[in-house]
């Protein structure tokens, strides 16, 4: 682990470079941490603001959390075996940070925390390994954003990413991925959750990107564990995407819940996965996935997956792709709309997942991040 | 306001419209019947500008102006309205976002003007947080439809069949609706609105008066006259007895 933190550090989020202030603002980043519990910040690969402002919190370096508390080292590659592919045995054999989040017992920390792994140089290979937990009747909610800055012309992300959830806890987890075309990005994420836990996951990509491939597992091992992932992906430009949501259902009646959205346009490539495996009694899961076609040069690839292991269980899948239907175009235009703006509105209801179990600020958080994110798009 | 001129269009390859002629004055309210597959409908969507209906020859004058080249949008600007006889749904769109648009605001809100013109139709507002038009009722899509061209709130408005698939209770608020729409409580000489009805049944006329009533049949204009007397021989003799009836006298 890197060490050489309080080098070129922040004194204040709002003092980053004016030049990079737009490309985190595109990430969900609020500059001003109005709203935040907690602001992380970390460039290329130091770490350069960190600051909780909630006693029930933690927020720090992954460094600092290492020396700070000796059992850490029982989390790190628990969920996430070091030797699962070349990317964390990347990310394992050299020098890496990112962020440590923990909610301490029966802390709600309803104000969400934000957390940005932003690459400012050229060439960089950000390679982070982040741990969250929430340590029981906690309750947790992040915001990261994922950004380049405009300048970036190639660049490699891995960020590797562990989550606990323990007994009655819950985390709403909301990401948003601002990269550009010459990024290629390998998150790799799971999470477990205790009994009665609750993994609230909502993903958002709207720029373009060379290759992203990710496929975040949830271990439901407790009773009554529940998952929701959402994904709103828009897949522009020459954008590679192979993305998906797995959830394991181990424990007596867990859940899970699949939800994604996916725009392909341009030369976009998509491939949406999905699987759901019921393997404890009373498991439930269901998957949704939906895409529309805008050009004749872009793919969606859909793979809904259910595995079942016992007589009890009950797991479900809808899929569907299709194109913009002209009569919802001139419905649009009979009550004023121009074409153009006809298609936008229904680009934009498609991809208007709705998104439960936020607390109220928050949810209008992430749907204003939505709309702006939809905004620069159209 | 409305004048229709020689109109021939073609869907998909047929002639469906042939040398129709219509005019329609401000202030007034025609009604037009005909049994299924005349071409009401076609002539709707023509006067709409919408891109499959083609016109082979005539014109479409709107207020003094030749609209019969403009696209869909910009004939609703002008002030032409319509509510839909079986509307689509879309998903992620709302009844709320919908009235935004016809009132042409780009907001998504939906604030005080909105819940009180809903309050009219007993749209309640959590109806309006719903996508437009899925899993509604018959009742629900023609209320939706009602509370847009509220909102839109245009000089000339037709309805395609307002009467179908609407219960006894909800069609005699739909019928008051549109008489407020079409300006009916007024004097006839203070009348600003035109409209144009198409019903299969004649069900609406029990609820708002129309000044004319024609009868298509194979894409003509076979009979007009006065609304009662034709709404009498419709009910009484059908279609064609009606238009023989006409052409006799």
């Amino acid at each position: 682990m890197k060490g050489e933190e309080g080098t070129n550090r922040l004194r204040s989020l709002a003092d980053i470079s004016e030049d990079y202030m737009q490309d985190l603002l595109h990430a969900g980043i609020e500059p001003t941490e109005r709203g935040r519990s907690g602001s992380f910040l970390l460039q290329d690969q130091s770490v350069i603001y960190s600051r909780t402002r909630y006693e029930g919190l933690e927020l720090m370096s992954i460094s600092d959390a290492l020396k700070q508390h000796e059992w850490l080292n029982d989390y790190m590659w628990k969920v996430i075996p070091a030797d699962m592919d070349q990317y964390t045995k990347d990310v394992m054999s050299c020098d890496t940070n990112g962020y440590f989040i923990r909610s301490k017992a029966n802390a709600k920390v309803i104000v969400p925390v934000q957390a940005c792994l932003f690459i400012a140089s050229d060439k960089t290979e950000q390679k982070v390994h982040n741990i969250i937990i929430a340590e029981e009747d906690s309750e947790l909610h992040i915001i990261t954003g994922c950004s380049v800055a405009r300048s970036i012309t190639s660049a490699l992300h891995l960020g590797v990413s562990e989550f606990y959830i323990k007994r009655g806890a819950k985390i709403t987890f909301t990401m948003i991925h601002n990269w550009s075309g010459g990024v290629k990005v390998r998150p790799r994420s799971a999470v477990m959750i205790e009994d009665d836990g609750t993994l609230i996951n909502n993903y958002i990509l709207m720029t373009p990107v060379k290759s992203l491939q990710m496929y975040p597992t949830a271990y439901c091992t407790g009773k009554n564990a529940k998952a929701s992932f959402q994904s709103i992906i828009y897949a522009s430009d020459n954008a590679r995407v192979d993305i998906g949501s797995r959830a394991v259902l181990i424990g007596e009646r867990s859940r899970a819940d699949i939800t994604s959205r996916v725009v392909a346009t341009d030369n976009g490539d998509v491939i949406a996965r999905s699987e759901v495996i019921g393997e404890g009694s009373n498991s439930t899961g269901h998957i949704e996935c939906h895409g529309l076609m805008l050009s004749d040069n872009a793919a969606i690839t859909s793979i809904p997956e259910l595995k079942a292991t016992r007589k009890d269980i009950d797991l479900s899948h809808e899929a569907a792709i299709g194109r913009i239907a002209e009569d919802e175009i001139l419905y649009l235009m009979a009550r004023g709309l121009t074409e153009e703006e006809a298609t936008s509105v229904i680009i934009r209801g498609f991809l208007n997942v709705d998104i439960t179990g936020l607390p109220d600020a928050l949810a209008q958080e992430t749907k204003r991040m939505l709309n702006m994110s939809l905004e620069k798009l159209m | 306001m409305l004048e229709i001129r020689d109109l021939t269009v073609e869907v998909a390859g047929k002639k469906i419209l042939k040398d129709l002629t219509l005019n329609i004055e401000r202030g007034e309210v025609h009604v037009l019947f005909g049994p299924n597959g005349c071409g009401k409908t076609t002539l709707l969507m023509t006067i709409l500008g919408f891109p499959s209906y083609k016109i082979i020859h005539g014109r479409i004058i709107f207020k003094g102006v030749d609209i019969t080249d403009l696209p869909t949008n910009e004939r609703v600007k002008m002030g032409i309205g319509v509510a839909f006889q079986n509307p689509p749904r879309i998903r992620g769109v709302t009844l709320g976002d919908m009235v935004n648009i016809a009132q042409g605001r780009s907001e998504a809100i939906i604030d005080e003007s909105v819940i009180a013109l809903a309050d009219k139709l007993n749209i309640p507002p959590e109806f309006l947080r719903r996508d437009v038009n899925l899993g509604f009722s018959g009742g629900e899509v023609k209320k939706s439809e009602m509370l847009q061209l509220m909102a839109q709130s245009p000089d000339f408005i037709m309805f395609d069949e307002p009467d179908s698939g609407v219960d006894v209770d909800n069609i005699e608020l739909i019928g008051r609706i549109m008489c407020e729409l079409l300006d009916r409580a007024k004097l006839p000489s203070r009348r600003e609105r035109a409209g144009l009805i198409i019903t299969h049944s004649g069900f609406i006329m029990r609820y708002i008066k129309a000044d004319r009533a024609h009868v298509m049949l194979d894409g003509r204009i076979a009979c007009s006259g006065m609304p009662d007397e034709i709404t009498r021989n419709i009910m009484e003799e059908g279609f064609e007895k009606c238009v023989e009836k006409c052409s006799v006298q």
